[in-house]
């Protein structure tokens, strides 16, 4: 790093900055010049922050870092250095605790870690070093050293790829540890190397790491007997990534260019963002009351307490004179720290443990979405994943859903459905109809005899079967034949070209894109098989059973800005051909206008039946025209610089004056529930949008498949082609349109009325709003500032007040946009993502869910995610059962956690009107320091764990419940305020009613009387009764922990109280409670009062539950299905 | 076969467990606060109530009680003369008669009010290690005593600290006049305090003669006595686990409190006080007005609850006619709207 900078500031070469330069094998490129070893470092990975060392300071710096911690530790050091009412151990013992359990949580995680590690870095692996093989360990390879890897290893760094076992120069892997993506993935080694590694001489030349893990560009200069070096370009095909693991090879070599901790898989490994719940906030909103009320109680003791003072006799009675030191301290110093005592005294009104048990309820609450097997797919063979637990309560309050399409609303599975040639349709019909039956559809167009020519059929099916980056899955014994799909380990047999065995039904086809194994596939019904690539050879079955070879000179990568891709062959009798494939608007510009005519036609109607279509085109280059292609292709792919901008000009000069030949459809299938999911989403009340690259016709069907546009409603377009309606410049329509609309879905909509409770079925107008991509930016980038804001106000409003909005031909970062404006709007409603692939990671991260869907486009959607589910339809469950319950839990954790405090300090700052403002506690140290550990702890734990107010079934059944906590309803500062009168209310019942039990101390049958701790005593009992009593009147689902927890910490605390004051305890100082709780029991009054302030503390909460219940709309229902109790459970088992 | 099997393990190694808990679908009871269970839990929760209202009710007012103030402010009192600061082992005798039996067993009571034992810097002012006969403790006391720790001449106080300084020193003798001539009623001053405290947690030093332990200690500032001769006529009652001592030490906790003197449970008056006069002599030493505090003497028998307190057994009428009250408004609005989920 600082060696970079220094550099930099030396104007030292700039492109030492930006590339590395790797001596393979460090051998020195050229004898004139002395070979000095580049630094790099190492190979050992270090995943975990600690050392024996560090790991106590450093752990404990950050934790204190956390504001909490924070508080506690200055009350504790308050406590230690100014003479405070409590000793420090009270607060000191629970922030150790708390300290000493996360301490031990994270040291735990780090061992685990350092485990992991050293099992790597211990790792032996084979180094090829001055012309021996080495076993070396891992963590001691260098940059520069050739590796050795056999199959089923993983790579030990970043390696590129220098000589492979295959024939074919490739070897394949599987990067199932870095994005999830299981399948094989071919791998290239540098065009030609020598095989005989010893001898080679070469540097490389890269770029500085980087953490995309689909990117890398650098070049190789081989350098042989003095000859000018050749230099090869080397991309990500070349590169081996660390972590992955070598298949179907027996072994490669490959030198290392990234090591340890600068390879991408370390890179990768940065944690994300940390996303915070709006309950976090309502929490920290409560915090700063309760800190108020904190400050503002001691500010009136300390005051109350000089004003009392000052009157005669007060100060400083005979019994009670002060020490020297005390009289000789300055007046505002003792004020001072008489605040400060205070403070400490009801410090206590900010529980140290409700972190800890707000943490401990989401990382436990989220194992029940993990081991829900509701959410488990056989498919996949797995269940939900959860990433990340702080955002269990969220899943309850989401207003917008934005869902991408492909993938997530349909299954991605593709069918080829069928085909336009030359403006005739095909359609396939049945697969059981002979194998080139080419059959013809009675449809509109085509009748038998008008089919088009053969020569079109068969160059368009050759199309499809070239151009594509599919490979071939190989079977292992392909003699053998009847071996399933479920074969994994295949081994290196290349295929023989002149074996063809008819099993190609069951050839499996691996391919990014599943759209490209559906036209491989359907071209296989159509009579032409792809074989497999071969050395740079493309083999197809033809119909007549003949092979065809074609040499496959480029292949021009599909990219989503292009949204096209073309590779070009050579055929055996020596012609050069493109052929390409895209989507219709990036293809239709690129071929002859005259043939677009016939097939637009068929792509629109396929396009509104919901089909994906692809248009095919192709062209014959000339050999001018290939050689200057060619030279241009080379040169870009070498560039070290800019290389994606320059490969896209040249992609872009080549794919000009194709011929179109046709079009393809393909199907794909709406996930399972998808319409049901949608419909259950908008009867909670979420605003549904569909974001999606899709073609608007396309996309709009699947809305309307899904239920999200109904038959009535009204369609507000928004798009490139409404705007060019008019005839008029784009921007004035923009703005027509977009105030028209606003008329139509805001202005003359019926008033909604405030609040959530709004039911989304009511009479009047449903308006469905489409907009693409292109009419996105004009509105978000308007050319003036001031209509940009206009516009995207206007656009909000409208989009709010339609059922759902369908976003098309979105670029992922378009997607991203989208919900940050939601996010940012007025109200900041909650938004959910979810998506399945690479291009929804964006949204993803943005929203303040993000859901992954383990799609098949790979993992990448599911590592960014936040709750990861199999299927769209486990959705529902997610938002609607889990959701709605955790919220309900963690929202009753947290005022119930404020209001137990609240009652629990307010007898003591009551207490010190009548102790002379002394600081006086009111109840023991040890009272003080368990009230919150254990004897109201494990309650509300455990019903923050397995409350379920209503059940689970009619939490799904009944959509519309989930309205009722919508917008953090038990959160806001109504329902806190109810708490904290409660609170109110019952500290002062405690306090008061003991008050005047006590007008008369002599409560004991023997006329003896009670002192201060019985007092404190019985206030504490009542309280701890209370309080949990109160909670076991808020449980409606009382299971066997529920009871066992309830009953057994008020069991327990009667126990400790017990033994507590059974025994002289040598430590302590004073023994106050010594047998003050058993004499307490012995008093009949103590008793009677502790059950009348009990009763009477619960008894408007039950009026209330009585009088409330009859009053919802759904309580009839609730209470007609809720009822489910043992016997029912056990009926149904 | 064997993968078929593997996949079979694979699949159930990811699969959840199928357990009522993981699934949250543990048997569980869903009570329903219904009017059905809780109009007539009302009812019985008030009768029951009201029930323990009135015995309380009763049992309180049975209960008699006989305040007399003797601080003295008052120029008629005939403590008056005590009250001045400068007045040195002062006596005053208070006259009462009473028309009932007073019955027995009494308590006698001395109150203080507007006294704060609860003070915090004054409850903390203590040794309980020394209280507990620890000698090391005597020779250095523990600093939470100061200022009641060293004397001038650095010398501990033992006991030490505020709380047993400032010892309630009063003393009171009661006759009854018989026929102009006074006899004495016996007091006991024994089981005045906790058991726990006499036996357990207070303790002498094992050191005979007591006198002995308290060599090099001086007696707290404002005893007349040192802690080993404070009751000359027992030798079980004196030092750390005199009676009067205990009492004292068991902080009150609020400012205006009684604590037990004295029982009369002797002799002629085991049946309680009879009808007549009566004198009750004191030994005015404690000094309460540079706080504006009060003194007085209570007279008061026990019942099962304790002494006279009327709160507890309003309270109890009041809250079980409230739960009556408001089980037959709920009864008249259920009534009314007839609610369904009456099964």
């Amino acid at each position: 790093m600082l060696r970079r900078r220094l550099n930099r500031l030396l104007g030292g070469d700039e492109r030492r900055v930006d590339s590395r330069t790797i001596y393979v094998g460090h051998r020195s490129c050229s004898a004139t010049e002395a070979f000095i070893p580049p630094k790099f470092c190492d190979n050992r990975i270090v995943s975990s922050k600690y050392t024996v060392w560090n790991f106590l300071p450093k752990n404990l710096f950050e934790q204190f870092r956390r504001i909490a911690n924070f508080y506690f530790l200055i009350i504790f050091l308050v406590q230690v250095i100014v003479d405070t009412p409590t000793s420090p151990v009270t607060s000191g013992l629970p922030l150790f605790f708390v300290i000493t359990v996360t301490a031990i949580k994270q040291g735990y995680e780090d061992w685990l870690r350092h485990k992991a590690d050293n099992e790597v870095n211990k790792y032996l692996v084979t180094v090829l070093e001055d012309g021996g093989r080495i076993q070396k360990e891992s963590e001691k390879i260098k940059v520069g050293d050739v590796v050795e890897v056999e199959e089923d290893e993983t790579f030990p760094c970043d390696l590129i790829l220098l000589q492979s076992s295959r024939d074919d120069d490739t070897c394949f892997v599987t990067t199932a540890s870095l994005d999830g993506e299981s399948n094989h993935k071919t791998h290239y080694t540098v065009p030609d190397t020598e095989k005989d590694l010893e001898s080679l001489n070469a540097t490389i030349e890269c770029e500085q790491p980087q953490p995309d893990l689909y990117k890398f560009v650098g070049r190789m200069h081989i350098y042989k007997n003095d000859q000018e070096p050749t230099v090869r370009s080397l991309g990500p095909e070349n590169l081996l990534l660390k972590g992955a693991t070598l298949k179907n090879t027996q072994k490669i070599c490959g030198v290392a260019v990234y090591t340890g901790m600068e390879t991408k898989m370390a890179l990768n490994y940065q944690g994300k963002s940390q996303k915070r719940s709006a309950v976090e906030k309502s929490i920290n909103a409560f915090l700063l009351v309760y800190l108020c009320i904190l400050v503002s109680k001691a500010l009136v003791c300390t005051t109350l307490k000089y004003v009392w003072q000052s009157k005669p006799g007060q100060d400083e009675p005979w019994y009670n004179e002060k020490t020297q030191r005390e009289k000789e301290t300055n007046l505002y110093l003792k004020m001072f720290t008489d605040f400060l005592s205070f403070m400490v005294l009801f410090n206590f009104i900010i529980p140290v443990s409700m972190y800890v048990t707000v943490e401990m309820q989401k990382f436990l609450g989220s194992f029940f979405i993990t081991w829900d097997k509701d959410f488990f797919d056989p498919e996949i063979k797995e269940g939900a994943l959860v990433n990340t637990s702080d955002l269990n309560e969220e899943l309850g309050q989401v207003e917008y859903v934005f869902t991408d399409k492909t993938g997530t609303l349909t299954q991605n599975n593709m069918e080829f459905i069928e085909c336009c040639i030359d403006g005739f349709q095909y359609k396939y019909r049945d697969a059981s109809s002979e194998l080139d039956g080419f059959c013809v559809t009675d449809g509109p167009v085509s009748k038998l005899q008008q089919k088009a020519g053969r020569e079109k059929e068969e160059l368009f099916l050759r199309a499809l079967c070239l151009c594509h980056t599919v490979q071939v899955k190989e079977s292992a014994e392909q003699g053998q034949g009847q071996r399933d799909g479920l074969i994994d380990e295949v081994d290196g047999l290349g295929v023989d070209g002149e074996v063809v065995h008819p099993l190609q039904e069951q050839r499996g086809f691996i391919a990014s894109s599943p759209d490209e194994v559906a036209l491989v596939k359907g071209a296989m019904r159509y009579g032409f098989t792809f074989l497999g690539l071969e050395s740079k050879t493309m083999k197809i079955l033809n119909r007549n059973n003949d092979v065809e070879m074609y040499e496959l000179l480029h292949v021009l990568n599909f990219d989503p800005v292009r949204r096209r891709m073309s590779v070009i062959v050579r055929s055996k009798s020596g012609d050069t051909l493109l052929f390409c494939k895209g989507a219709d608007s990036s293809i239709f510009p690129r071929v002859r206008r005259e043939e677009v005519e016939r097939i637009r036609m068929h792509v629109e109607r396929n396009a509104t039946e919901g089909y994906r279509t692809l248009c095919v085109a192709y062209k014959i280059l000339s050999a001018e025209e290939y050689a200057q292609a060619d030279a241009g292709l080379r040169e870009a792919r070498l560039a070290l610089q800019d290389r994606e901008e320059k490969l896209m000009t040249v992609y872009n000069q080549v794919e000009t004056g194709m011929s179109l030949i046709g079009a393809t459809a393909v199907e794909d299938r709406l996930q399972e529930e998808a319409a049901e999911t949608m419909e259950a989403l908008q009867g909670a009340g979420m605003k549904v949008w569909v974001l999606t690259g899709d073609k608007m016709e396309t996309a709009k069907s699947t809305c309307y498949a899904c239920r999200l546009f109904q038959r009535n409603t009204e369609l507000l377009e928004l798009t490139v082609r409404t705007l060019e309606d008019g005839g008029r410049r784009r921007e004035e329509r923009l703005h027509d349109l977009l105030l028209e609309y606003h008329k139509k879905a805001v202005q003359d909509a019926p008033p909604v009325k405030a609040g959530v409770t709004r039911s989304w079925s009511s009479a009047g107008q449903d308006y469905g709003f489409i907009i693409d991509g292109a009419t996105l930016s004009m509105v978000l980038n308007s050319s003036s500032e001031s209509n940009s804001n206009r516009y995207k106000n206007l656009f909000l409003q409208i989009c709010q007040n339609c059922t759902s909005v369908l976003c098309c031909r979105m670029a992922p970062l378009q997607k991203a946009q989208i919900v940050k404006m939601v996010k940012n709007s007025k109200g900041s409603p909650i938004t959910l993502s979810i998506g399945d692939g690479a291009n929804d990671v964006s949204m993803i991260l943005e929203a303040h869910v993000g859901i992954g869907i383990k799609g098949k486009e790979g993992r990448q959607a599911v590592r960014n995610s936040d709750y990861a589910i199999p299927k769209l339809k486990h959705l529902k469950k997610l938002l609607l059962a889990h959701g709605h319950l955790y919220y309900v839990r963690i929202a009753h954790l947290v005022q119930y956690f404020f209001y137990k405090n609240l009652c629990f300090i307010l007898p003591q700052f009551l207490y010190q009107f009548f102790c002379g403002y002394s600081q006086q506690p009111l109840y023991d140290a040890a009272y003080l320091t368990m009230y919150n550990i254990c004897f109201t702890s494990m309650p509300i734990l455990a019903y923050s764990l397995l409350e379920q107010h209503i059940c689970m079934e009619v939490l799904l059944d009944n959509a519309t419940l989930y309205r009722e906590i919508a917008k953090n309803a038990m959160l806001r500062w109504g329902p806190f305020l109810y708490w904290t009168l409660l609170g109110v209310f019952h500290g002062l019942l405690f306090f008061f009613g003991v008050r005047f039990l006590f007008s008369n101390p002599a409560l004991q049958d023997n006329g003896q009387v009670f002192g201060n701790w019985s007092y404190g005593t019985i206030v504490f009992t009542v309280l701890v009764f209370t309080v949990t009593l109160k909670l076991a009147l808020d449980t409606r689902h009382w299971t066997w922990i529920n009871h066992f927890v309830i009953w057994g910490s008020l069991a327990f605390y009667v126990f400790f109280s017990f033994f507590w004051g059974g025994i002289i305890w040598p430590f302590l100082r004073q023994q106050r409670l010594y047998f003050v709780f058993a004499n307490m029991l012995s008093s009949v009054s103590a008793w009677l009062v502790i059950i009348l302030l009990i009763l009477l503390s619960l008894l408007p909460e039950i009026l209330l539950v009585v009088f409330r219940k009859p009053r919802g709309p759904h309580a009839r229902q609730i209470a007609a299905v809720t009822p489910l109790s043992y016997k029912h459970l056990k009926e149904r088992e | 076969m064997g993968r078929t099997k593997k996949m079979v393990k694979e699949e159930l190694a990811n699969r959840p467990d199928n357990t009522a808990f993981t699934q949250q679908r543990l048997p569980a009871w869903q009570p329903m606060l219904s009017a059905g269970i809780v109009i007539p839990g009302f009812v019985i929760i008030g009768l029951a109530f009201i029930g323990i209202g009135v015995a309380l009710f009763v049992t309180s007012q049975s209960i008699q009680l006989l305040e007399l103030d003797y601080t003295g402010v008052e120029q008629t009192s005939p403590c008056f003369k005590c009250s001045d600061p400068n007045a040195k082992n002062c006596m005053c005798e208070l006259t009462f008669s009473t028309d009932t039996l007073f019955k027995g067993p009494v308590f006698f009571y001395y109150g203080l009010s507007n006294y704060f034992q609860n003070y915090r810097s004054y409850g903390v002012s203590k040794d309980d290690d020394q209280l507990s006969g620890n000698l090391d403790n005597f020779k250095s006391p523990s600093d939470t005593c100061a200022p009641y720790e060293y004397d001038r001449n650095n010398k501990p106080f033992v006991p030490c600290g505020a709380v047993a300084n400032s010892l309630f020193n009063d003393t009171f003798k009661l006759y009854q006049i018989v026929n102009g001539a006074k006899k004495v009623v016996p007091l006991d001053g024994k089981g005045i305090s906790w058991w726990t405290d006499y036996n357990i947690k207070y303790r002498n030093p094992a050191v005979t003669p007591l006198k002995n332990a308290f060599n090099g200690t001086v007696k707290p500032l404002y005893w007349s006595k040192p802690a080993y001769e404070l009751d000359p006529s027992d030798p079980a009652n004196n030092g750390f686990i005199n009676q009067d001592f205990l009492v004292w030490m068991r902080r009150a906790a609020l400012p205006d409190f009684r604590k037990l003197y004295r029982r009369i449970t002797d002799g002629d008056y085991a049946e309680g006080l009879p009808a007549g006069n009566y004198s009750l002599q004191i030994a005015y030493n404690y000094p309460v007005l540079s706080f504006e505090g009060r003194k007085k003497v209570v007279f008061s028998n026990v019942s099962w609850m304790g002494g006279k307190n009327e709160f507890l057994g309003i309270a109890y009428l009041v809250i079980g006619s409230l739960c009556v009250v408001m089980s037959v408004v709920m009864l008249i609005v259920y009534a009314k709207f007839k609610f369904p989920e009456e099964e």
